[in-house]
Order: structure tokens, then C-alpha cells, then sequence
């Protein structure tokens, strides 16, 4: 099934790729400066917000499903969007699911270096933002790791996906929720199928970061 | 750089500076000048990395007061720069590390490679321009920390043992560059453990122990004839065969 391009197959495993990787990008955009302000500023509920991003670590994916769903349902406060059951609902879901883990890992390896920068950017004067985005630069190649394995958080997701998507054939059907519907209903194939495909995907991923890390250490010590 | 904007001459008056509730430096009354080069020497534990910090406004003393002549302003570029013992510097290319200090003092884009490749010809790194900072023996990583605070043009430079890491060879070369930024009109306040480094490259001498300024003096008076016991036992300690 897979070497003859099932075009089903194809199809659910694009709409994965974009869904995850649109998330992705959007939770990046927002967690990486976020993780970056709480290591290197200083201002009144940093400890706080600091406990409650790691807290949030262990965020269970229905949980974030359900909360979306009632965001969003008809009734919700975001319900005249009227984008539950559509693919932008599942952007949101993922990409709340993955903020917490890019911000508390990116805090935490920024956190690390600024022990090890902090003397060397005061002396030169910079200042809290120049720092942070000095670090960030410095730390770009664990940086793309910790979004990766975001990704991979993302993109092997089912409890929300299933919540706030609905599992439409053909609209919001993703690779993780059709292996639930098709090994519920039997059709083992199709489930294996998408099953090898996922597995493949977080595999190479992995790899590619692997190895990206370990030329870039090479390169720049 | 005697004019009336001057940041020198640096006043500490009657700091004291304690960490946990440990005293690391007790009641220091500094004046330090534009005019002579000057060595800190000490003891470990003594506090004279803490003191050099203290003047650089890295650590805020409990009490007392660290006053400029004419104190920098929040926001402007810094007339004052420091290199550690050792030297922190960024992942991007020696030119990169070079054009990011600039950056930051507000130099205009540009301005700045052609400023850094000045910097990296006056430390002899101009090879190495392209090259990843990080991947420099510790002697090049210590020219270039030392060019990157050369080519911001401070009036005073703050060194934290500078060659404490380095051998022999790559140790002279960084003399001979503190050496011509101070006769490019550079204030130098230099930490040193190399009694032989303290007498090349110092005019007077700042002693420190337990906490205290023990004794300041010329170099000369210090080592032929050191006021203080304390000083005394110490190059009695640092130099035996006297």
C-alpha cells in the first residue's frame, strides 16, 4: 500500500505533515522568545511563570483537546470562528500542546548558557533583548532539536486531534486518529500502513537532528 | 583622554561587599587614575575579582559608593570594557564576534567590518577572520576577547588574569597587545597571579588580602621593599629564593 502511493494514504499523511508542521512553527514563533525573556530577564512572577511552564510539560493531550473543544464549540467563546472540526482547530490544539515543552526546554538550555555569557554581555553593555537573541543564536543547533522532538510530539498526537478534528474523511482525518478509527474497525492494513509511515517519519527526524547537532559541534565547538 | 569628560578618575569610597552574608571585601577607599597602569595582586580568596567587578558595575556593592568622574549613562555605548580569565565568546565566526560587540555599542552596520577587520590586524588574527571563534586555541580566543575590547576604544580596560590559561609564547603575545593598548591612551586595571607579568606591565601596584587593600605602591617600592607584612609574607610565599 505504501509503494503504490495509496492516494488515501497520501493524502492523510500530507494533511499530517501540514497540521503538525504549521502548529509547530506557529508555537515556535512564540515559545522561543518566551523560554529565552524568562532565563535572561528579571521582573516580579518570573519564578512563577517558570513552575507553571514546566508544570505544563506534563499537559495531557485530551485535556488540551477538551478545552480547545470548549473554546471553540458553538456555544464557546471563540464559537462564531466557526473552525471546529477543520484543520485550523487542529493547528490549535497541537500547537498549544507543543508551546510548553519549546518554551520550557528553550528556557532551560538559554538558562544554562547565560551562566556561562551573562559577565561577557553586561561588560559589552547589552541589553536584556540583545542577550536573549545573542543566546538564542548560540544555541540554535539544540534549539532545532527541542523543536523537532516537538514536532514529533505534535505529529504523534491523538487525543486532541481526534477531539477538536472530529476525524472527518477526507477533512481532518491525520495519520494518528485514522490508525485509531481503522484498527477499531478492523482494517489492519490501512492501520499498519500509516503506523510504518509515522514510525519512519519520527525516525528520520531524529536522525536528521542527530546528525545536524553533531556537525554543528564539529564546525563551531 | 584627559579631557573634561573623562570617566577617571574611579572613586570607591568605603565599599564593602558581601555575598550570603560572608564579608568578601570590607571598607575599600580606591582612587584610581588615568594615568598609571595598574596591577592587583593578592592572595586566592582574597576578593580581587570581586573588587575589579565592583568597579566594572558587575556586582553592586552592599554598601559604600563605586563613583566615576563622569559615570556612563544608561543606553549609551560603554567607555569601559573587561576580559576574563576566560574569554567568553559567541558561536559565529571570529569577524562575527568582533561585528556583535559593535552591534551592541551602536556602531552603524556599515561601520563595522571594517572596524573589526582593524581590531583582528592590530591582534594578528586577520587569517583568522572566518574561521568559528570557538574552535581557536585558548591563546587566539584570548586575543581576540582582547580586540574585542581594544576596537570599542574603552577609556579603561578591566583584565581578570588574562594569561592565567595560557603558555609561555601565547602569554607574551597578550602582554605585548595589553602593552600597546595602553599606549593607545587606555586606562589598564589588570588582575595578576605572574609576579614577573605585574612588573612588566604595571606601574603601581594594588595589594590585596583577606577582604582589605593591605598596600599601594609603585612597583618598584613593592617589590624591593613591600610596606606591609602581609605583602612580605606574600612575595616571600610567591618567590622563595629571596
Amino acid at each position: 500500500m505504501i509503494a503504490r502511493a495509496d492516494p488515501k494514504l497520501i493524502e492523510i499523511v500530507v494533511l499530517s505533515l501540514r497540521v503538525s508542521l504549521t502548529a509547530v512553527l506557529l508555537a515556535t514563533l512564540v515559545a522561543l522568545p518566551v523560554g529565552a525573556a524568562l532565563a535572561v530577564a528579571s521582573f516580579p512572577g518570573r519564578q512563577a511563570l517558570i513552575v507553571v511552564l514546566n508544570a505544563l510539560l506534563g499537559l495531557p493531550a485530551v485535556v488540551v483537546g477538551l478545552a480547545i473543544y470548549l473554546l471553540l464549540s458553538r456555544a464557546g467563546p471563540l464559537g462564531s470562528l466557526g473552525i471546529l472540526f477543520t484543520p485550523a482547530a487542529m493547528v490549535i490544539a497541537q500547537a498549544v500542546l507543543v508551546f510548553p515543552l519549546i518554551g520550557a526546554l528553550a528556557r532551560q538550555s538559554v538558562a544554562d548558557a547565560w551562566l556561562e555569557y551573562r559577565e561577557q554581555l553586561q561588560s559589552l553593555g547589552a541589553s536584556a533583548l540583545e542577550s536573549a537573541l545573542a543566546l538564542l543564536h548560540d544555541l540554535r543547533f539544540s534549539l532545532v532539536t527541542i523543536v523537532l522532538a516537538a514536532f514529533g510530539r505534535a505529529i504523534a498526537e491523538v487525543g486532541a486531534v481526534m477531539i477538536v478534528g472530529g476525524n472527518i474523511d477526507g477533512v481532518t482525518r491525520v495519520m494518528t486518529t485514522a490508525i485509531a478509527l481503522e484498527t477499531s474497525k478492523g482494517d489492519l492494513p490501512l492501520a499498519l500502513g500509516l503506523g510504518l509511515v509515522l514510525l519512519a517519519l519520527v525516525l528520520a527526524l531524529n536522525v536528521g537532528a542527530h546528525f545536524l547537532k553533531e556537525g554543528a559541534q564539529r564546525r563551531h565547538g | 583622554m584627559a579631557n573634561g569628560s573623562s570617566l577617571l578618575p574611579l572613586t570607591l569610597e568605603r565599599v564593602s561587599f558581601a555575598a550570603r552574608g560572608h564579608a568578601i571585601l570590607r571598607d575599600i577607599d580606591l582612587t584610581i587614575r588615568a594615568d598609571a597602569r595598574t596591577a592587583i595582586l593578592g592572595p586566592n580568596g582574597a576578593g580581587k575579582s570581586v573588587l575589579l567587578r565592583l568597579c566594572h558595575g558587575l556586582l553592586s556593592p552592599t554598601s559604600g559608593r563605586v563613583r566615576w568622574a563622569n559615570p556612563e549613562r544608561p543606553y549609551q555605548p560603554r567607555r569601559q570594557a573587561m576580559v576574563f580569565q576566560r574569554p567568553v565568546l559567541l558561536r559565529r565566526s571570529v569577524l562575527g564576534n568582533l561585528t556583535f560587540a559593535l552591534a551592541v555599542a551602536g556602531v552603524r552596520r556599515a561601520d563595522r567590518a571594517p572596524r573589526a577587520r582593524d581590531g583582528l590586524a592590530r591582534v594578528g588574527l586577520q587569517a583568522l577572520a572566518f574561521r568559528p571563534a570557538r574552535v581557536l586555541s585558548g591563546g587566539e580566543q584570548q586575543r581576540l576577547a582582547l580586540a574585542r575590547a581594544w576596537m570599542l576604544k574603552p577609556e579603561i580596560l578591566f583584565l581578570d588574569e588574562p594569561t592565567a590559561n595560557l603558555d609561555p609564547s601565547a602569554t607574551r603575545e597578550i602582554e605585548s597587545i595589553i602593552q600597546s593598548i595602553h599606549d593607545s591612551g587606555t586606562k589598564i586595571v589588570m588582575i595578576t597571579h605572574n609576579l614577573g607579568q605585574a612588573q612588566r606591565l604595571a606601574d603601581e601596584i594594588v595589594f590585596v588580602d583577606r577582604g582589605r587593600i593591605a598596600e599601594r605602591s609603585s612597583v618598584e617600592q613593592f617589590f624591593r621593599n613591600p610596606a606591609t607584612a602581609e605583602a612580605a609574607a606574600f612575595l616571600q610565599g610567591e618567590l622563595p629564593w629571596r
